[in-house]
This record gives structure tokens, C-alpha cells and sequence, in this order.
């Protein structure tokens, strides 16, 4: 067992100088990474400064190309995830990476069944799982398909079979990405658990005020190389995006977003409405509008109804009862196609699943909306679609490597630029933005904030719906929060701070005088 | 400051580090053929004659013009099921027509003329049958499309009573038989419906909504693309497709017996499109590859018959070489 003279607890993971190539690009450096028993351990760099590969590494999913892994004192080399797990390390990852139609119960046991004569200990295992189950408080008929539960269930399901391997060490992945702040809680309760019976976390996350909360170390990467160690009291917010971004603490100061002064001038008549709006369990009454040039933020928890509302504005589904109308005209989209015609734009907020179209190329995903006017005759004017995608990577600086480059080789906010590209193309009148910055670096951020507070002061009006609160308060002129399918409360920017949005979340009441007109 | 791969940037980084399967999956079928020519130049018995060369394209032809409509369909995330039986009954339906027998045409070149057209358009309306069971109800295509797959041979054999219908219309029999500037018609047809596709696929908007819809299908509805037309649209052509390579089989035989008319053209075509390198999941996908897929396993067949290997062998040397171009497909995509 290595020891250090200074530390309390002793060192579980030690990794030190990992290198590593990918058809000759460095992805690791000169990366080292120290864990403690019962640390939680912060692990946090811009997209692409190489803390994935660092994990992948660890967990045998990657081969390093130099450097030295020490586990519990003792050299560590696996070549599988699963391997990994079995040796004590489990991962976590954003995307939930279960088998939705099975049970919990055959989840959590998955490869490690319990059997009595040869044949599945079907009793064995759902008491297993349901032991496992209760430390989250959350009280669950394991025999339910996964996929029947939601996403924090979900994540709760693939944390207790993760310590159901008697992980040592259990990495997450952002997880707290699709929990709402209830959610949350619970999960930090759970780490604080793990904690406290020895077991190591490394957590990985976009979230700052998280990290505060719930870590005791932070490792911070860039371009490779781990660039600071230090422990969570020692570094201020400031310092550490200041240390991920290898900028001047100074560079960085001032606002929480990058959305920068707001110009009520710009704000220009009334365009779209929508009264009362219906749709099964998810949106029952929302009503909301939405100006020339402004910003309208969709405040809420997770399953508030704001997606489900932004879906029928968009009509990629349709409503049961209520009325929308665009431009004074009543507008009654059948399919997102009608919502396009109509001049609508709709990022949605699962990248992967319903924006990009990984086997295609930046440009092919960028035109993908525009190309009925990208083609004569049905044949697609080559040139055209050069000139438009050239324009757009120039314009929001899309790093790739060119037009060409495949679109799921891309980071994180370069294919969120891509997908906003494809709207923007189209010269829309109305952009729906779904957690347009769920994901992404800081920097990356911080471009696509100035961004949409660019394409306002143009005349756009935006649509915006996300989960963290300083987005939609800083960045929105109006802030309309839904709570269990119902918009309770309409805030004026100016008179919205934190506590009266979150108190609408929470409760529902309309707390201030500017309720809806 | 450079972007370094992640996460799925990384998963592509290690198939470019065992480049050995990246390399063979997109060039396999074109070393497969040329090691198969190389092969048979050696030791086979007058393997470097026209002759061989137009009996290996003559029986070709339909499997790859089946292979054409096929690669759309997968292409789009889907698969067809019936092009065998759309051509039994685009086979049973055409001599009924040009022989007289539904109703008395007094030309000969009119009644082949509206025997063609008919009998192709019902495969393709058929064809749409299956698009509408995939796009309006979202029954699983390879589910829609045995619905055909079983029902349409039985239709072909009720049409014909099951009797084998001969006949010697060189009026019609051209597509099977003539050979304008010494090569067999069937061949151009095969080319000129290769070459249209395969522009479509790259230069089209139509070709660019198929791979969009096969590579992420609510991307592509969010998008704006008529997702269901655009189904509609490839099983019609697959239909067609199945519709006028059934007429050729007919042309070549002189005759047509619904029972034997495209039997196991399905999976032929399925093969040829799989070991030509398109993506069995969607997305991705290439005619030419399709063309050369079909290409190779007919040598195989050919090599093996020429060098005395029984046809049953051959099959077997033939599901290996699928096996062999899916695990390549698979080792790719990591």
C-alpha cells in the first residue's frame, strides 16, 4: 500500500504521466489522476481535454499508450469495462447504458445472476435488487421493464447495480445531466453514502455549483494534461473555470452566462401565441407568447411539460385541445414540416437521438433542413450547399476539419453549433431551443449564450427551455415557468431573481402581480 | 488550441488503429473480386472469353437489378421480403396480358407494350403496399414485407391456375435475349438502372432523405422530411425493380412457372447488398458496392461450378462469404 506522509486516507488510484494516441493526435498528454478512499473526486476540463479518454483508459476501454496505473497500491491493467467492474471499478455513464425492456431486477444482476441447481434464483435476485434499491429511498416494483421508469430512476438503477458489484471505486459521468434538483439531492445523498462506507467516486460534471457541493478533491484538465490537483475548499469557481479554460482569472469575472446586457428596444410586436395548450398527461393548460426579438425562457423541473409543450409548438406531436396562433394567422402544425413552412427552428434536446445524423457529414447535417432549397428539380446544387455550410462554420466557428468531417466525430458543442447552423440556414422567424447548452464545455457555452442574444437583437424570437436557472434568468426577457403540465407563472426579466422562479417550480403559485395576461 | 478526439471520436480512433478491418470493409469486395479473377485466369479452362463474361452477367443481371431497389430499401433502415414473389407475379401477370389472354390486343407491339407496363406497375403498386404497411402503421419491414413474401407467389400461382405458361414472343423476349452491339440487353438494363440509382443516392435530394431517414429517422421528421413518402417511395422502386426483373427471367426461359419465378431472390439480393458494404442497419449505402456484391458471389458460384464443385457446395461458400462481409461491417463500426 502506498501511503503518502500527508494524506488522511490511503491512496485507492494512483494514475500518473498516461499518454495516449489516436492515429497519431495526442488525447493524453502527460494526464495523472490521485484518488482517495471515501474521496469524491472531481474530475472536470472543456470538451475534448481528454477526461474521457482518461476514464476509458482506467476502465480498460482504451489501451494506454505509456504511463502507470496503480489500484489499491498495485499495479491495475484490464482490458474490458466489464473486467473493470469486476475488479472493483464501476462506471456510470451520461447515457444510460441498460437494457430498457428487462426488469430492474434482471438490470442490476445482469452478469452476475444469482443461480440455485443450475437454474435462475428468481427470488434471490429481486430481494437483491430491492436491497440495493433502498438506500435511494425510492421505492420501485423491480420486476418493471427499466425502460417504463424515468431517466433519474433510471440512474438510480444503474447506481445500485454498479455497487452491487462491490465497486471500490465508482465513476459517473455527468449524471446529474437529466435529473431534476429533487433528483439531485438524492443522488448527492447517495455519493455522501458511498462516502461514507470507503467507496471512492469520480465525478464528472459541467456543473460547478455541484461540484462544491458534493466533492472533496478536484483534477482539472486541458488538452490532454491534467493542469491542477487541489482539494475543493482551495479553489474558487473563478480559479477553476479560470484553470479549465487556461485563461486570466479577470477574462472570466462578471456574469454567471455570457448572454450580456439586454436591449428591450429590440423587442418588436407579438408573433406567436399559444392558449391553453393540451396534450395526455404531460402538457394540461400552458399558455404563453412570444414577441419579435425576444427571448422567452421556459422555466420547470424535469417533466414539467416544457419539451412535451415546445414538441406540439414544433408539431412533432399533436395537441388535444387549445390554440396557437403565429404571425395573427391560427396556426395548426400536422408535422414539424408545417411548423418549418411556417418559419420555425427546433433544437431539440437530445443531440444525439433526434438532432444529429451521426453517419452524415457536418454539411450533409447542417442542409438537412434546407434541402428542398438547396436543389433544382430534385437534384441538390452542390455548389450552393458548399457556399451556405462554409459560411456557417465560419460564422460560429464550428471546429472540424472540414465539411466533410463526420458529425459524430465532433465535440459536444461543435455538433450543438452544427444542429443550430441547420435552423439558422433557414432563416427562421422562430428558434425553439431545447437545453440549447446541455453538454458542453464552458467556452462552447458561453458562444452559443452571446449567440442566441445575437439572433434576438436581430429580430429572431427565441424560444428557450433550460434547466439551469441562470440561463433562463439572465438570458430570457420573459420567463415563463411550467410546473406538472400547467405554465402557473410569467416573470419580466427584470423582475425575476432565483427565489421567485424557484418558489413557481416548486409550488406553483403565481407569487407576483405579472401573472399571464 | 487543437480539438482532441472524444467520446465517439475516440471509438472511430480505435477502428483507424486496427485500420487492417476499416480497409477491408470498404475495399474487401473489390480485393475479393479481383483475387476470384486472378484465381479463375490461372485455373480455369477458358475463363478469358466473352462468353464467360456474358453468361456470368446474363444471370447477374436480375439479381442485381433486385439489388438496386434493395439497397434503398436498407438504406432507409428497412428491408423487402417479397421481391420473389413480386416477380412471380409480374412474370404470370405479362404473358397473360401479351398472349391474349385477360383481353384480346390486335398489335403485337401493343399488347407486349401494355404487358410490360402493366406488370410492372402492379409489382410496383405492391411494392407501395408494402411502404404503406411500413410508414403508416410502423409494422417492422422485415414483418410488412412477408406478408407479400408469402401471400404474393400464392397470387401469382391463383393467376396461373399453377400452370406453366410457355410462349415464343420475340417481340417480348428481347429484354432476356437480344444482344444489340453484342451485349446482352438485360446487361444495359442492369447498367443503365445501376447508374441511375447510383447518381440518385449522391446527387439527389431524394437520395439525400433516404440516408437521412435510415441514419436517425425523428432527426429527419424534425428536419422537415417527409419520413413516410420517403418510405413509400423506396419499397415502390423495390417493387419495380422486383416487377421488371421478373419480366427478364421470364424473357430468358421462354416460359413462366409461378412456383420457380424469383425463388430466393430476396436473399440473393439481401447478400449482394450486404457483402457490397451498405450498412444492414441504415444510413449508409452504396449501389456500386451492391453491383460489385453481386458481382462476387456469382463468381464464387461460377468459379465452383467450373472447377467441378457441386451447387450445393457452393451455397455453403456462399453464406460464408456473408458471414465473412457482416463480421467485417461489424468489426468497423467498433
Amino acid at each position: 500500500m502506498t501511503r503518502p506522509p500527508d494524506g488522511p486516507s490511503p491512496l485507492l488510484l494512483d494514475m500518473r504521466d498516461i499518454q495516449k494516441r489516436f492515429a497519431g493526435i495526442p488525447a493524453l498528454v502527460d494526464a495523472s489522476l490521485s484518488v482517495r478512499s471515501g474521496e469524491v473526486h472531481a474530475l472536470i476540463g472543456q470538451n475534448g481535454a481528454g477526461k474521457s479518454t482518461l476514464i476509458k483508459v482506467l476502465t480498460g476501454y482504451h489501451r494506454k499508450d505509456a504511463g502507470q496505473v496503480l489500484f489499491e497500491g498495485k499495479p491495475f491493467e484490464v482490458h474490458s469495462p466489464h473486467q473493470a467492474q469486476v475488479n472493483g471499478i464501476s462506471t456510470i455513464y451520461q447515457e444510460i447504458n441498460l437494457v430498457p425492456l428487462r426488469s430492474v431486477t434482471e438490470n442490476i444482476c445482469l452478469g452476475r445472476e444469482k443461480r440455485r441447481y443450475g437454474l435462475l434464483d428468481w427470488n434471490a435476485m429481486h430481494a437483491e435488487a430491492e436491497r440495493l434499491l433502498s438506500r435511494f429511498s425510492i421505492g420501485i416494483d423491480v420486476r418493471r421493464p427499466l425502460g417504463e421508469l424515468n431517466t433519474a430512476t433510471q440512474q438510480m438503477v444503474a447506481i445500485a447495480r454498479a455497487i452491487g458489484f462491490s465497486a471500490r471505486l465508482v465513476i459517473m459521468d455527468e449524471p446529474t445531466s437529466s435529473l431534476d434538483e429533487r433528483e439531485v439531492g438524492v443522488l448527492f445523498s447517495v455519493i455522501r453514502q458511498l462516502k461514507a462506507e470507503g467507496v471512492s467516486v469520480i465525478f464528472v460534471s459541467h456543473k460547478l455549483d455541484e461540484l462544491y457541493e458534493v466533492c472533496d478533491q478536484v483534477t482539472i484538465m486541458r488538452d490532454g494534461r491534467t493542469v491542477r490537483s487541489a482539494a475543493m475548499e482551495e479553489i474558487g469557481k473563478l480559479e477553476l473555470v479560470a484553470a479549465m479554460l487556461g485563461r486570466d482569472v479577470a477574462a472570466v469575472e462578471g456574469h454567471a452566462t455570457a448572454f450580456g446586457e439586454r436591449d428591450r428596444s429590440r423587442i418588436g410586436d407579438m408573433m406567436f401565441s399559444a392558449r391553453r395548450l393540451r396534450a395526455g398527461q404531460a402538457v394540461r393548460d400552458v399558455s404563453f407568447d412570444l414577441r419579435r426579438g425576444e427571448i422567452a425562457g421556459f422555466a420547470g423541473l424535469l417533466g414539467a411539460g416544457r419539451t412535451e409543450t415546445a414538441r406540439l409548438v414544433f408539431g412533432a406531436d399533436r395537441a388535444n385541445a387549445g390554440e396557437m396562433t403565429m404571425e395573427g394567422a391560427a396556426y395548426n402544425p400536422e408535422r414539424p414540416a408545417d411548423a418549418i413552412v411556417a418559419g420555425m427552428g427546433f433544437c431539440t434536446e437530445d443531440r444525439k437521438s433526434e438532432g444529429i445524423v451521426p453517419e452524415m457529414t457536418v454539411a450533409e447535417n447542417l442542409t438537412l433542413a434546407l434541402l428542398p432549397k438547396i436543389s433544382r428539380n430534385g437534384v441538390l446544387d452542390e455548389s450552393r450547399q458548399r457556399e451556405v455550410v462554409e459560411r456557417f462554420i465560419r460564422e460560429l466557428g464550428i471546429k472540424c476539419s472540414g465539411p466533410n468531417q463526420k458529425v459524430r466525430e465532433l465535440s459536444g458543442g461543435n455538433q450543438q453549433k452544427v444542429l443550430l447552423a441547420r435552423w439558422l440556414a433557414m432563416n427562421p422567424k422562430l428558434l425553439i431551443l431545447d437545453e440549447p447548452t446541455r453538454g458542453i464545455d464552458v467556452g462552447a457555452k458561453g458562444e452559443i449564450q452571446r449567440l442566441i442574444r445575437g439572433l434576438a437583437d436581430q429580430g429572431l424570437g427565441v424560444l428557450m427551455i433550460s434547466s439551469e436557472l441562470e440561463e433562463v434568468i439572465e438570458g430570457a426577457d420573459r420567463i415563463f415557468v411550467l410546473r406538472d403540465g400547467v405554465s402557473v407563472t410569467e416573470l419580466e426579466a427584470e423582475a425575476a431573481n432565483e427565489e421567485k422562479v424557484l418558489t413557481a417550480m416548486a409550488h406553483g403559485i403565481s407569487a407576483s402581480s405579472e401573472a399571464a395576461t | 488550441m487543437t480539438e482532441l478526439p472524444r467520446s465517439y471520436a475516440d471509438r472511430d480512433a480505435v477502428a483507424r488503429s486496427f485500420d487492417l478491418f476499416g480497409f477491408l470493409s470498404r475495399y474487401g469486395t473489390v480485393i475479393a473480386l479481383v483475387l476470384l479473377v486472378a484465381f479463375n485466369l490461372a485455373f480455369t479452362r477458358n475463363f478469358a472469353t466473352m462468353q464467360t463474361l456474358n453468361v456470368n452477367l446474363t444471370q447477374v443481371c436480375t439479381i442485381v437489378i433486385v439489388a438496386v431497389g434493395m439497397t434503398l430499401v436498407i438504406a432507409t433502415g428497412g428491408i423487402d421480403l417479397s421481391v420473389g414473389s413480386l416477380m412471380a407475379i409480374s412474370g404470370a401477370l405479362a404473358p397473360m396480358i401479351f398472349m391474349g389472354k385477360i383481353l384480346p390486343i390486335g398489335s403485337i407491339y401493343l399488347s407486349v407494350a401494355a404487358a410490360m407496363i402493366v406488370s410492372v406497375s402492379v409489382a410496383g403498386l405492391l411494392g407501395l403496399f408494402n411502404g404503406w404497411l411500413v410508414a403508416r402503421f410502423r409494422i417492422q419491414p422485415i414483418v410488412a414485407t412477408l406478408v407479400l413474401f408469402i401471400a404474393g407467389r400464392g397470387i401469382a400461382q391463383v393467376m396461373t391456375n399453377g400452370n406453366l405458361q410457355t410462349f415464343r414472343v420475340p417481340e417480348f423476349q428481347w429484354i432476356g435475349l437480344a444482344r444489340p452491339l453484342d451485349i446482352p440487353a438485360q446487361v444495359i438494363i442492369m447498367a443503365v438502372i445501376v447508374a441511375a440509382a447510383a447518381w440518385a443516392l449522391k446527387k439527389t435530394l431524394f437520395g439525400r432523405c433516404i440516408l437521412a431517414v435510415g441514419g436517425n429517422e425523428r432527426a429527419s421528421e424534425l428536419a422537415g422530411i417527409a419520413v413516410s413518402k420517403i418510405k413509400l417511395a423506396v419499397y415502390g422502386i423495390s417493387g419495380l425493380c422486383a416487377g421488371l426483373a421478373g419480366l427478364i427471367v421470364i424473357a430468358i426461359n421462354s416460359s413462366s412457372d409461378a412456383n420457380l419465378v424469383g425463388l430466393g431472390m430476396e436473399l440473393d439480393a439481401i447478400a449482394a447488398v450486404a457483402v457490397g458494404g451498405t450498412l444492414l442497419s441504415g444510413g449508409k449505402a452504396t449501389i456500386v458496392g451492391s453491383l460489385l456484391g453481386a458481382l462476387t458471389i456469382q463468381l464464387v458460384r461460377f468459379t465452383l461450378l467450373a472447377n467441378g464443385v457441386p451447387d450445393a457446395a457452393a451455397l455453403v461458400v456462399k453464406a460464408g462469404i456473408i458471414a465473412l462481409a457482416v463480421w467485417l461491417q461489424q468489426q468497423h463500426r467498433g
